[in-house]
């Protein structure tokens, strides 16, 4: 694998290699030292033209904790603002070298562009409206770490489908590990023809009582100006996950961040069904598995305790 | 009116030339067969049998086993001056019309400023007489400068020269404004030639609307977008008893609802594209801005095969490229981001040749129509190979393989939709207005064919 551009491009094999990658790398997270000298010497070059702050710092520390040299540039402040295309601010970072780029940007074939661009690999962190393959992966090693697999579990995406490339990438990969998906929002968020990406449409949450588990959309609240809902009120009553919607043996799960009272009610966030902390810890692990797999899966083995495991952390004898 | 009448070309010498043995194919004149073709005097001046010809100190070129078609004629052309001229301008523009086998273009308005007022036709019909290699026709928008509100001096850019109006690139969105210059037409002349399109149903799509565009994350725009405008702008014409022409056409709604504006008995013309006619959305799963980003979208294969059924039964009379030249930096850059549009006057006959001829899916006969089907909207006298018309002729090659790009363009811009691709069918020689308008140069040197 040269690239992680999207779900899409990944078979269910890389899917699980990634992932059990990541679980090694949550065993060296419980040492004292938390860092692997695996690519030392190497640099890693994160660029984001869209706010963020879990992906881009979980991409940061997954760096760092691999003993990377970082260079964390973001839109504002930098030459974007004085108006460098996308293609020259490539070529700038390229001649520092990197291994990888890992690129946030708010227009779909981004990152494929990019690969295009320079010889570094190419990490999607969220490409418009299209995908983010790092947040399906970890929200599929969250549900294989509490389910041990995924295959033929209910998974139900809730909200604003058509604006969110989080449930584009998390359906195809759901699907592609064998879980069967159904999306829900009101028709206006609903992209015509999603079916087509295999998965059941509902337009209520009438039948949610079937689902294992319930994974919530952000909902922005600029939809409510371009009419895709009439308002947030009426959106809550009728697709908002509450403890009263969710049985006690239902998973919740949500990319974040969270409009608390919308999307969901805070008891639901609290609740100990809501996966959404263990969430955030997964990125950790699994974005420190796809920089390994880019840049050191291929050509090392890990020279740690054996198939599978991760590299000696720094400090620790031989 | 002949093209040379009513359009403007630079003034060269009259050719004379012998396509000796050429197997000559006019469908609307009910000519297939092999001739000698005379061309003298800006005439076709007989069509002789074949060897027969007296060369008469005339140019003999050898075209046995060679096809002679009449010139196409492309209603639906952006030649970016005035303001964009590092795009495109006349003369480059004109030279790529005249390698793609066409005798007469139509210019869009939409340039920068857009063509507005008498002085701009004035201009633009100077330039043309200065630089274009075939003859152009000029459209002036339908309101000033574009904003859709009010309606240009018709009259007047009529008498300076305008072939027609088009508001192209955008829509005309106020249907009062639309109904006004239906009204006004009956007293300035000239077809109104229509973008169509719902802006409010449009909004920030980049493709179309439908799984892929589901599947990708990109923004939709619906079929819907176009064909309630068709069918609006239809029923306005039909109500004002004016006469319109719905530009590149791309939905199977659309062509239905011209479909049924024509067995109304209005008065209607209808042009689709190339690309429309070759490719589909799956062509946009790359998200690839370079050759996959146009307005209207590429559509399904119901829509494709709408279109090809609509050339079948004359409801679309014509071919149109909707030539779009545009420079790299506007397209090396992510899909919804990139300018719309394709260059297609070089490509036009090669690609319809080798996707649709071929494979068996229409006549070339019918090709040959489609695409000189659209001097008549503008009431222009059709290309025609009979003897004694207006000499407008392509000489090509049906068995040449190339692929193109392999040797540049004439146009000043690359963003050909087909760029790379192996085509069968090649223009060897154009001729225009009775002047040898293009000779592709393997050809002039006798290496080819």
């Amino acid at each position: 694998m040269k690239h992680l551009l999207s779900i899409e491009q990944l078979s269910r094999a890389e899917i699980e290699a990634i992932l059990d990658r990541a679980e090694s790398f949550a065993e060296v997270g419980r040492r004292d030292i938390k860092k692997v000298p695996t690519l030392r010497g190497r640099t890693v070059v994160s660029l984001f033209y869209e706010s963020s702050t879990r992906t881009s710092s979980s991409f940061d520390l997954a760096a760092k904790r691999l003993s990377a040299d970082l260079v964390s540039v973001k839109a504002a402040g930098s030459s974007v603002e004085k108006g460098e295309s996308l293609k020259d601010t490539i070529a700038t970072l390229s001649a520092y070298d990197p291994a990888a780029i890992v690129i946030r940007h708010p227009y779909a074939g981004a990152a494929q562009m990019v690969a295009n661009w320079t010889s570094a690999a190419v990490v999607n962190a969220g490409d418009g409206k299209h995908e983010h393959p790092s947040q399906a992966l970890l929200d599929v090693y969250t549900l294989r770490r509490r389910l041990g697999s995924l295959e033929g579990v209910k998974i139900w995406i809730v909200g604003d489908v058509l604006h969110s490339r989080v449930a584009r990438s998390n359906l195809i990969a759901f699907a592609r590990m064998g879980a069967e998906v159904t999306v829900c929002g009101p028709p206006t968020l609903i992209p015509r023809g999603i079916e087509t990406l295999g998965c059941e449409v509902a337009f209520t949450l009438d039948g949610i009582e079937e689902a294992d588990v319930v994974y919530a959309l952000r909902m922005q609240k600029e939809r409510m100006s371009e009419s895709f809902v009439p308002s947030l009120r009426e959106y809550a009553a009728n697709f908002q996950i509450d403890t009263r919607r969710l049985n006690p043996r239902q998973l919740l799960m949500h990319p974040g961040p969270v409009n608390r009272g919308v999307e969901l009610s805070g008891e639901a966030i609290d609740s100990p069904q809501s996966l959404i902390a263990e969430q955030v810890a997964a990125g950790l692990v699994v974005r420190m598995a796809i920089l390994y797999e880019l840049l050191a899966g291929a050509e090392q083995a890990p020279s740690g305790d054996g198939e599978g495991s991760a590299p000696t952390p720094i400090g620790t004898p031989a | 009116m002949s093209l040379t009448d009513a359009l403007d070309v630079r003034a060269g010498e009259d050719a004379h030339l012998v396509l000796r043995r050429a197997t000559v194919l006019d469908p609307v004149a009910g000519i297939d067969a092999v001739h000698d073709v005379v061309v003298r005097n800006g005439e076709i001046a007989a069509l002789a049998a074949p060897g027969e010809a007296d060369a008469d100190g005339a140019e003999v070129v050898e075209a046995e086993g060679l096809h002679a078609f009449p010139a196409f004629f492309d209603p639906h052309v952006h030649l970016r001056t005035p303001g964009q001229e590092h795009k495109e301008d006349v003369e480059t523009g004109t030279r790529a019309a005249a390698a793609g086998g066409y005798c007469g273009i139509i210019a869009m308005a939409n340039t920068q400023p857009p063509v507005s007022t008498a002085a701009d036709v004035t201009a633009l019909r100077e330039q043309a007489r200065a630089g274009a290699s075939v003859p152009v026709g000029f459209l002036a928008t339908v309101t000033k400068a574009m904003q859709g509100s009010e309606l240009t001096e018709m009259v007047e850019l009529r008498e300076a020269g305008a072939l027609g109006f088009s508001d192209d690139g955008l829509p005309i969105v106020d249907a009062g404004v639309m109904r006004r210059a239906l009204q006004y037409q009956h007293l300035c002349g000239g077809n109104i030639a229509l973008h169509e399109e719902d802006p409010r149903l449009s909004r920030d799509g980049a493709m179309h609307e439908g799984p892929v565009s589901a599947a990708l994350g990109v923004a939709g725009i619906p079929s819907v977008s176009e064909s309630t405008m068709v069918a609006r702008d239809a029923a306005l014409a039909g109500y004002e008893a004016a006469r319109i022409h719905v530009q590149h056409l791309s939905a199977a709604e659309s062509v239905e609802a011209v479909r049924a504006a024509k067995a109304a008995g209005v008065r209607i013309s209808a042009e689709a594209s190339p690309h429309h006619l070759c490719l589909t959305d799956e062509a946009v799963r790359g998200l690839d801005p370079h050759r996959a980003k146009m307005n209207p979208p590429l559509r399904e294969e119901r829509d494709r095969q709408a279109l090809i059924d609509g050339l079948r039964d004359g409801t679309v009379e014509c071919i149109a490229t909707d030539h779009a030249p545009h420079q790299p930096e506007e397209k090396d850059v992510p899909f919804e981001q990139a300018a719309m549009g394709v260059t297609g006057l070089e490509t036009a006959f090669a690609a319809l040749h080798t996707e649709l001829v071929l494979p068996g899916t229409i006549d070339l006969a019918l090709l040959v129509e489609r695409l000189a089907g659209g001097a008549e909207p503008f009431d222009l006298e059709r290309p025609s190979l009979a003897p004694g018309s207006e000499a407008n002729v392509v000489l090509c090659d049906l068995g040449a393989e190339w692929t193109v790009g392999e040797d540049g363009y004439e146009s000043r811009s690359a963003n050909s939709w087909c760029a790379g691709q192996a085509l069968t069918g090649r223009v060897l020689m154009t001729v225009a207005a009775g002047q040898v308008a293009f000779r592709l140069r393997s050809f002039s040197l006798g290496v080819a064919a």
